[in-house]
């Protein structure tokens, strides 16, 4: 078998026996479910769908839940492995150090997928079973792939954290000031200048493409703001006038967020001793 | 004329200004056995990484099978590889039959050959258990099992015996001798230098980086100037110019090639003698303490060969010789 693969595969089988995957699965399905019905209660008076609005309340979950699913997955798995003796040995095989780090990306991918979409999923057919309303599933699968993608993003990210990191507590630290970054202060800074700016030089096209350099902030455009039947439930739709991105070119974006870090994750760890 | 498979010249390590090792050359020939030896971080650990690519020179170049470990072309070549870590360490959650499996389909060898592997190495009982329940004895067996997968061209070994029960010690280094006919070159890091006298063919010491010596077990002994001692016990009687050193009991310094004579000239009544040979760790004590002549021998020094003197009047004259291991 492929050493890809075979990589992949034994990080799907410990995550199967740490619990790892139940416990995600579990996790995304409760606040689904909890989510889906706090904010499906008022559609009532809006008479909105409300598959619509549970996709509006899941992708503020999701923004802050995935990054965080996916930097815990990513960060432990060069620095980790080294400290335990395990990556010394493994890396002694037939397997190319560029191979090692994706196999265990299409692992933690796979992992983190296998969560997204059955926890969500399962909120998200409960919800139209119970409201009969089907009108927005292109929107939700939309929201559920692109939180993959937002957790591929930071597992990408993770792979850089922990093959800088010196020891598996300096990864978990870097790991959750990144989150913390890409999160919160990247967008109150962001805030923070338009504040002080007044209006005088920054435009709205400008933050629009300030928002691209985060993830997390793609993400958002992408599900708030992306598409019609969501946009006037999300609050957005002043911005959406703005957004002169379409979801191919979001969706390209967040694929860029997930190319460019796991690129320089595996340049760095090629150079990096065990 | 036999290949190398292990190459190295002019190696230096450094980590900052920390020096690992330094000015190391090294080669290792197919089916060839070197001990490595030194104290604790005199650098073997980090020679055995540098061969594998996990580590990069500071100076000096690495090839083993032929190719640089840290290049691009090394990946294949370390199919022909085997590498047991110190402090071996597994995915506990796995269970040996599972780890075992993992590595041999790493290197393309069907998942049996693992199971036989685990057989050879006495952890079949175990293979259904989670390796994080493995006792270290059974961790450092299973990190040799995984070792010998995929018939390996040279074999690095960093401290394989530790842990080990004296039982499959043997074993383990029967094992070795199997692998060595049939042209593995193997290479072993051991603090227990008396497991290495028979074992391998050269030793290397190490010392604070560099390397202090390299050569098979008797030059090195020629070269630490470490006599062996003769000691004969007599029923009754003296023997001229010999030491006394307990009733009945001589001693005197020997150099190798006139111990034959030494024996010869005995009285025809001695009891027995005793051929006191410089134990490894005492040959490595004097070549750390560098050159120095006709030391005499430590207590720790190895009886290997008792020789009696005919005990009747039928058996055939001469001394018959039993060694003795130890
Ligand atoms: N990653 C590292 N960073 C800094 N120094 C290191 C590193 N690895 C090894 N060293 C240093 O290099 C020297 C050699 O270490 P090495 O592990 O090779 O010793 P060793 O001969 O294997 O010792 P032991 O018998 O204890 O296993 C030591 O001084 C050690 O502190
Ligand atoms: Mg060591």
């Amino acid at each position: 078998m492929n050493p890809i693969l075979l990589i992949a595969n034994k990080e799907i089988q410990e995550s199967i026996r740490n619990r790892w995957v139940v416990a995600l699965t579990c996790l995304l399905a409760i606040f689904a479910l909890t989510l889906a019905f706090l904010g499906a209660a008022p559609t009532g008076l809006v008479k909105a769908s409300a598959l619509a609005v549970t996709v509006v309340s899941l992708s503020s979950l999701s923004i802050f839940l995935l990054p965080l699913i996916g930097l815990l997955l990513a960060y432990d798995a060069v620095v980790g492995e080294a400290e335990r003796g395990t990556l010394a040995l493994l890396l002694a095989y037939p397997v190319a150090r560029w191979q090692v780090i994706l196999g265990k990306f299409a692992g933690h991918v796979s992992i983190l997928a296998f969560a997204t979409v059955v926890g969500y999923g399962t909120a998200g057919l409960v919800v139209s079973i119970v409201s009969h309303s089907d009108a927005a599933w292109p929107s939700f699968a939309l929201m559920i792939g692109s939180s993959v993608l937002l957790g591929a993003a930071f597992v990408a990210i993770g792979y850089v954290i922990s093959v800088l990191a010196g020891d598996r507590g300096a990864g978990g630290g870097l790991a959750i000031g990144v989150w913390l970054l890409f999160v919160l202060i990247f967008d109150m800074m962001l805030l923070g200048v338009l504040v002080a700016d007044q209006g005088r030089m920054i435009t709205a096209g400008m933050v629009n493409w300030a928002l691209l350099l985060n993830p997390a902030d793609a993400y958002r455009l992408l599900n708030l703001a992306g598409t019609s039947d969501v946009r006037m439930f999300s609050g957005m739709s002043g911005l959406a006038q703005q957004v002169h991105f379409g979801v191919t070119s979001l969706l390209f974006v967040m694929a860029l967020w997930v190319v460019v870090p796991l690129s320089t994750a595996v340049a760095l760890f090629a150079r990096r001793e065990i | 004329m036999s290949l190398a498979t292990i190459e190295l010249a002019g190696v230096a390590k450094r980590f900052g200004a920390q020096v690992a090792v330094q000015g190391i050359d090294l080669s290792l020939q197919e089916g060839g056995c070197v001990g490595l030896v030194g104290h604790n971080g005199a650098g073997k650990s980090t020679l055995i990484k540098l061969m594998l690519g996990l580590l990069r020179p500071s100076a000096g170049t690495v090839r083993v099978l032929g190719e640089d470990p840290t290049g691009g072309a090394s990946v294949r070549a370390r199919r022909e590889i085997g590498y047991l870590p110190d402090n071996v360490a597994f995915h506990p959650s796995m269970t040996g039959a599972e780890t075992i499996g993992f590595y041999a389909r790493l290197k393309r060898e069907a998942p049996a050959r693992g199971r036989a592997l685990l057989q050879q190495v006495g952890l079949d009982e175990a293979a259904r258990r989670r390796v994080g329940t493995y006792s270290k004895g059974m961790r450092q067996r299973l990190g040799f099992a995984q070792a010998l997968l995929g018939h390996p061209r040279a074999l690095l070994l960093d401290e394989p015996t530790t842990g080990l029960d004296p039982e499959f010690r043997l074993r383990f280094f029967g094992i070795l001798a199997d692998m060595r006919r049939a042209g593995t070159s193997v290479l072993l890091s051991s603090h227990a230098l008396a497991e290495l006298e028979g074992a391998v063919d050269r030793i290397v010491v190490i010392d604070h980086g560099r390397k202090l010596a390299d050569g098979d077990i008797a030059t090195l002994r020629a070269e630490a100037g470490l006599v062996p001692r003769l000691r004969a016990s007599l029923a009754n009687g003296q023997l001229p110019g010999w030491q006394q050193v307990a009733p009945g009991v001589f001693e005197t310094s020997c150099p190798e090639p006139d111990i034959l004579a030494f024996l010869k000239a005995l009285p025809d009544k001695a009891g027995s003698v005793e051929i006191l040979r410089p134990a490894l760790d005492e040959v490595y004590a004097a070549i750390l303490q560098g050159p120095q002549q006709n030391r005499g021998l430590g207590p720790s020094c190895a009886a290997r060969f008792r020789v009696t003197a005919p005990a009747g009047p039928g058996e055939s004259p001469g001394l018959r010789c039993r060694e003795l291991h130890l």
